[in-house]
């Protein structure tokens, strides 16, 4: 049986008196894209922040490649993440660098790359994004659609294994969403890394997905293929597609 | 009744060890990453020039009224008593020891101080501070050591110079304008600071460029545990990152002077 890569088992997290997450089980295989769906304010943003380790769960585990993340060595546990990208819902860019410097952030800290590799890995990311010609902007001076393109240069500049999106395509054109879909298609195919959506793009986010899942009210309601949701029966899946509430 | 009051009394305590304990750590792991490789000097320069270099111009111009006022206030109050040629003395002294270092640490907490803690606050409402996690980048050490070095370097420069302007200050309206002789009056300021009395400012300057900085910063980075999220959260903790720092000036120099004395 194939061992998935990062699995949930019964993860709950509460802030406050807020129950976000209540027992929560989820696989996400090697390689894949999965596309976490479900209304506003159900948990998806939380659950990608205890994969990255922003947030720790309650109680339940967290298991990956069958080790409980809680358990494994402290190296163990930063070599994970060092495999991780975090692609944030707001973008997250730093306000006083330019586009360049936002880029090329995580490779200057954590590397030992000559600035010449730095700036050629770069510079090639900026070109795949369409980014040339905005290296000394900052990002007050760009457009929300090249903001989510810095941040999607920035998360995959190091080469990731595993990339997390946090609703990559909010605020942008129908357009610029299909741009944005393709290029994550595209460049997971290309360098092979798993991806982890959380979209409301619904049903174009369809088409990208290998695997989808449904959180609601703090657990997975709904899990499967893009054809299993179009044969589904289930009332909150089918309602939560068309738009309605149950 | 009074068992919840004890209760309430109880948890405000826990609250503020929790917070103590908090600032120490931050603190500790700021200083640490100073001597952990590779050293931030571009980052330290920056902001040494936003701290220090920026500061400047107010600090000129406070130190000189500063010095102006004790001038004024010093020569009307030893007149009476006939000393009045003791002003050099008396400006010199007292800026040397307690105003120097004090308006000045005020001045650089108001100027720059306020703008550390707002700027790490939206940085941590924006999910900016996450995304350093999420790069595997110490936030702490990102934005703290650097800021706690180049105040360290700052505030003994800055008060040196609030100092020698608020000299200036005082001798031209203790000399220039109320007609004290200029040779005495610069006379009395050599011959009454002693390498102790400069010592002690520097000490002071130095504490004090640890609480600022160190206050600033906490606050800003933990905008979200004590003020909330949003534009009003990094005002408040902007707000109380300047009122804290200058609380805590106020409480060392009182502490710092009583062993030095």
């Amino acid at each position: 049986m194939k061992v998935p890569f990062i699995q949930f088992i019964d993860v709950t997290k509460s802030f406050g008196t807020q129950h976000v997450l209540k027992g929560l089980n989820l696989s996400i295989y090697k390689g894949e894209i999965i596309v976490i769906i479900g209304k506003s304010g159900t948990g998806k943003s939380v659950l990608l922040k205890h994969i990255i380790g922003l947030v720790q769960q309650d109680s339940g585990q967290i298991l990956i490649k069958g080790e409980p993340l809680h358990q494994l060595p402290v190296e163990a546990v930063k070599s994970f993440q060092k495999e991780l990208s975090y692609m944030f819902q707001d973008n997250a860019l730093f306000d006083f660098m330019t586009i360049y410097d936002n880029i090329a952030l995580p490779l200057v800290e954590n590397s030992n790359f000559t600035k010449i590799q730095v700036k050629e890995k770069v510079l090639t990311r900026m070109k795949q994004m369409g980014l040339i010609g905005e290296e000394d902007k900052f990002p007050a001076q760009l457009s929300g659609g090249m903001r989510k393109r810095v941040a999607l240069a920035r998360a995959v500049v190091t080469d990731p294994k595993i990339v997390l999106f946090d609703e990559p395509t909010t605020g942008l054109d129908p357009v610029r969403k299909k741009n944005v879909h393709s290029m994550i298609k595209e460049y997971q195919e290309k360098f092979g890394f798993t991806a982890v959506i959380v979209s409301h793009d619904i049903p174009q986010i369809f088409n990208v997905a290998q695997r989808i899942a449904m959180l609601d009210d703090g657990v997975i309601k709904f899990e499967g293929s893009k054809r299993d949701i179009l044969d589904s029966h289930s009332k909150i899946l089918n309602a939560f597609i068309r738009g309605e509430d149950v | 009744m009074l068992i919840q009051s004890i209760e309430k009394f109880g948890e405000k305590i826990l609250k503020l060890l929790e917070s103590l304990g908090r600032i120490v750590l931050f603190f500790l792991i700021g200083v640490m990453n100073i001597f952990v490789l590779p050293f931030q000097f571009s980052k330290v320069i920056d902001h040494t020039w936003f701290i220090g270099t920026k500061s400047i111009f107010v600090i000129v111009l406070t130190g000189f009224f500063t010095g102006m006022v004790l001038g004024l206030q010093g020569y009307y109050s030893l007149i009476q008593v006939g000393s009045e040629a003791a002003l050099g003395s008396a400006v010199s002294l007292t800026l040397v020891c307690e105003l120097g270092p004090v308006f000045t640490a005020i001045m650089i907490t108001a100027r720059a101080g306020s703008a550390m803690a707002a700027e790490i606050g939206v940085m941590r409402i924006s999910e900016q501070i996450d995304a350093l996690k999420t790069m595997h980048i110490n936030p702490v050490r990102f934005l703290f050591t650097p800021r706690i070095v180049a105040g360290v370097i700052s505030f003994p420069l800055l008060t040196a110079l609030f100092d020698v302007v608020g000299i200036l200050g005082g001798f031209i309206s203790g000399s220039i304008m109320l007609g004290i002789n200029r040779y005495v009056y610069m006379d009395t300021v050599i011959k009454s600071v002693e390498i102790n009395d400069i010592n002690g400012g520097f000490y002071k300057a130095f504490a004090f460029s640890i609480i600022v900085t160190t206050i600033c910063c906490y606050r800003g980075f933990y905008t979200h545990l004590y003020s909330g999220f949003g534009a009003r959260g990094v005002s408040l903790s902007t707000t109380n990152a300047v009122v804290q720092s200058c609380v805590f000036i106020f409480i060392f120099d009182y502490i710092i002077t009583f062993f030095l004395v």
